[in-house]
């Protein structure tokens, strides 16, 4: 298949050889499990139990509130000994409303919504609410509500459904671990996205950098004339939704757009297998697997986790931290977020925990900025990091945004590569928070200054009919004097 | 566990540095200027001392009296490497003083009152040899003839400290004329280009720097291979140096077929003077060029334009330094107007235009 250039990127250490080759093992369930009502983009999801319930495995515990939104399900019965809010697997450590869930340890499981026994045969609307009632959503990271992402084929044309098997992130190996072993199971699962979706073709992109994963699907797609499995180049943010797609398809996504709008629509390979037990087998999102490595774990592992799992527990599976560790990441090394509380969850949005070194992290006092350009020449959407990181310092944030602050994906290449060790995306991400922050305020404003406005105008109304209505009755009242007088 | 959360992400990053980037860029000089030192012999060797250990001891005066941490700054190597290119285009037996005032423009004035490092506008070392050059003319423009080490020209080491730190007789006798210079001066007098050119170095001589004229410009096939180094090193992009030296070489080709007698021809230009010193190692100067590549062609681009036009038309023979300081006046404006297409965008920023996959 034919593949066309992305621009800039960066080629980091990719260091998967620390669990590339360990296969996927089950983590034994917790005794407690932490569910936060909101792990994934959107609307929290309201709880359904109460505390001193007794569920069982897969019942519902929230329900999704809204359009974008997902439900959140009982990994392992037990009982519901809290909710309550708790530490969020956040870097802002703020508390989140919780669901702790005692496990009983039988794993007995709930009545499960009847399989589905021919996809193909329903509508997208069935597949779509089955996926939304399984609770899954986008388990490469961004955790957007899977069943909102398959309704883009109402509005739009759709040709391809790229699956992303990318994995450019360093470290993780999630992916090339469900793909090597559970290659039909994905195969299934985007045929069925793709069905949803009414996507006439299936292409999975896997980065050259796995070659036995790549095999794996070859095998597992090769009944299927319509699924293509590329080799797309180890280049990282290759696993970038708009990158990917123009990767593949030399297509690329206007700003402010979405992939659909080009025909393409982007899944991940764990969201395609999730959604395979979802319509096979009624099994809602209770698990996910996780890559926990870096130099600073004693045994690195690909692990099968339940949702809702203390990192504590899975670093204690991993035969806990080796010596002296600078961060500990949930993600990966570059889009990763810091962990702030060990105490905190696996959610179906965490794809690593990477207890890294010093040397690995390779973090130095920042210097003046050279001005070399290297941030401009690798930055994957064509940016000037140097330039936006500059007014951003000095507070000049709508500048920053009128030069294209809102383009940067975050990706993290400018800061990985810079000389001078600015932390270019640090400036970014701060700057959009805040101009979303001041957007809200603005709009707040808004509608503040329209319903005074408004209630001025009711009032002005009423102290016009009341002047009207006295207006008359002194006009009438005249008149009747006058009647009087002419009497 | 709970762990203090001071940055976001990349928690991982290159093993590059600003020293690393510098050393690099030292040592692709490095062949070019001992191969000049043993060319121009002792006085030589002391004249690039004295500018470089001028320079790094100004930056240290400049970084303590800015109550700037002194150590940490000055290994970031940039005090180094202005010091080494303002060596690099200084006569060879430039006298100390000459050296000093260069390096007091260069690092004080240039660098230090613009906030130091990364903050200058204009090129340090060229702001340093263009002060000196207009400020002691005889100085800057007496060349030697090269006199290998151990040859019979080559002064000892005691006389070369004489020729550096006192006043000597012996420079006087030496001197000779660029080849720029040299063409210069014979079209004033009345001799056409086509004449002057066979009896200036011929271009073996300026490819192989056997001949009179700055320290580090009279080798530049040792310079360009260390150009070459550099870009294979990704220190420097190809841009700015193809774009200078494109650009003079077509003009030089250009003009010259049209007027031989006036215009000196491409090959020329390319080797004579500061070309491939100043495309490679000067006009890259990373904090005073723009930042994209596009805006990199059109500024290699004004600096072989104007360097042409200074060589060709100007009072002075050589206007490679003069050429970058002008260039380097407009990067902010080139970097404003001149940008990358960003992903999704045109060129002017707005949202591609969506032509397809619409119900």
């Amino acid at each position: 298949m034919k593949l066309f250039p992305i621009k800039g990127g960066i080629h980091p250490e990719y260091r998967k050889e620390l669990t590339s080759e360990k296969p996927i093992v089950a983590l034994p369930i917790p005794s407690v499990l932490y569910l936060p009502v909101q792990q994934h983009m959107g609307a929290a999801a309201s709880t359904v139990v109460k505390v001193g319930d007794v569920v069982l495995k897969g019942q519902m515990l929230a329900r999704g509130q809204g359009v974008v939104s997902a439900p959140v399900h009982a990994p392992t019965s037990g009982k519901i000994v809290e909710i309550a809010e708790m530490t969020a697997p956040h870097p802002s450590g703020l508390p989140m409303l919780t669901i702790v869930l005692e496990a009983d340890g039988k794993d007995q499981w709930a009545d499960l919504p009847a399989p589905i026994a021919d996809p193909f045969a329903e509508s997208t609307q069935v597949i779509r609410a089955r996926v939304g009632e399984s609770g899954i959503v986008g388990l490469g990271g961004a955790t957007f509500p899977s069943a909102v992402k398959l309704g883009l084929g109402d509005k739009n044309k759709l040709e391809i459904l790229l699956l992303n098997g990318a994995e450019c992130e360093p470290y993780l190996t999630c992916d090339d671990r469900v793909m090597r072993e559970y290659a039909a199971e994905v195969i299934d699962g985007a045929r069925i996205m793709a069905h949803a979706l009414g996507a006439p073709q299936v292409v999975i992109a896997i980065e050259d950098n796995k070659p036995q994963a790549t095999e794996a699907m070859r095998k597992a797609a090769s009944a299927q004339p319509n699924v293509t499995i590329v080799g797309v180049p180890v280049q990282y943010p290759m696993g970038a939704e708009r990158h990917l797609t123009q990767a593949v398809t030399g297509r690329e996504t206007p700003a402010r757009k979405l992939t659909a709008d080009v025909g393409v629509v982007v899944h991940n390979v764990a969201t395609a297998r999730a959604i395979h037990h979802a319509v096979r087998f009624g099994r809602p999102l209770l698990s996910r697997v996780v890559t926990v490595s870096g130099h600073g774990i004693k045994e690195p592992k690909n692990i099968e986790v339940p949702l809702g799992t203390p990192i504590n527990d899975l670093l204690g599976f991993c035969g806990g931290i080796n010596g002296q560790i600078k961060r500990l990441v949930s993600g990966g090394p570059m889009m990763g977020q810091p962990i702030v509380d060990t105490a905190v969850p696996v959610v179906k949005g965490t794809s690593g925990v990477l207890a890294l070194t010093g040397d690995e992290v390779n973090e130095r006092p920042t210097q003046p900025c050279i001005r070399c350009g290297t941030c401009v020449s690798i930055c994957p959407c064509g940016l000037v990091p140097v330039e936006m990181a500059a007014l951003i310092r000095n507070e000049r944030l709508e500048e920053a945004a009128a030069i294209g602050l809102q383009d940067c994906v975050s990706c993290g290449s400018c800061s990985y590569i810079c000389p001078s060790y600015v932390p270019l995306v640090h400036y970014f991400n701060y700057a959009k928070g805040r101009l979303n922050a001041l957007d809200r305020e603005r709009r707040k404003t808004e509608q503040t200054k329209a319903l005074v406005e408004a209630r001025n105008a009711r009032l002005e109304r009423v102290a016009q009919a009341k002047r009207d209505a006295a207006a008359r009755a002194k006009a009438q009242s005249q008149n009747s004097d006058v009647n009087k007088a002419d009497a | 566990m709970r762990i203090a959360v001071d940055k976001s992400g990349p928690f991982t990053h290159a093993p590059t540095s600003v020293s690393r980037t510098m050393t690099l860029v030292l040592a692709a000089l490095l062949p070019a200027t001992l191969y000049d030192i043993w060319l121009f012999g002792w006085p030589a060797a002391l004249m690039f001392l004295v500018t470089v250990l001028s320079c790094v001891g100004l930056e240290a005066m400049c970084l303590y009296l800015s109550k700037r941490p002194v150590g940490p700054t000055l290994a970031d190597g940039s005090a180094v490497l202005t010091g080494w290119l303002l060596a690099m285009s200084m006569p060879p037996w430039a006298p100390w003083w000459v050296c000093f005032v260069a390096a007091v423009f260069a690092i004080c004035l240039a660098k230090h009152a613009f906030g130091g490092l990364g903050q200058n506008v204009f090129n340090p070392a060229m702001v340093g040899r263009i002060a000196v050059l207009v400020s002691f003319p005889l100085q800057m423009t007496t060349f030697v003839r090269p006199a290998p080490l151990g040859s019979a020209g080559s002064p000892g080491l005691i006389d070369s400290i004489g020729i550096i730190f006192g006043h000597s007789a012996m420079l006087d006798s030496l001197s000779a004329a660029s080849a720029l210079g040299y063409i210069k001066t014979e079209l004033s007098r009345g001799i056409p280009v086509s004449q002057s050119i066979l009896t200036a170095p011929d271009l073996t001589s300026l490819a192989l720097g056997t001949h009179a004229g700055s320290f580090g410009e009279t080798s530049a096939f040792l310079i360009l291979l260390g150009g070459l180094f550099l870009i294979a090193k990704r220190v420097i992009s190809w841009h700015i140096p193809v774009a200078v030296m494109g650009t003079l070489f077509l003009l030089g080709t250009v003009f010259s077929a049209i007027n031989p007698d006036r215009f000196t021809p491409g090959t020329f230009q390319l080797l004579s003077g500061a070309t491939i010193l100043g495309a490679f190692f000067i006009a890259t100067d990373y904090v005073t060029s723009p930042v994209s590549k596009s805006g990199q062609l059109v500024y290699g681009f004004g600096i072989g334009f104007l360097t042409w036009v200074i060589r060709t038309f100007a009072g002075y023979p050589e206007g490679m330094a003069f050429a970058v300081l002008l260039m380097n006046a407009l990067t902010p404006i080139i970097d404003h107007h001149i940008r990358p297409r960003a992903f999704g965008r045109t060129r002017k920023g707005e949202p591609l235009p969506l032509n397809r996959g619409n119900k």
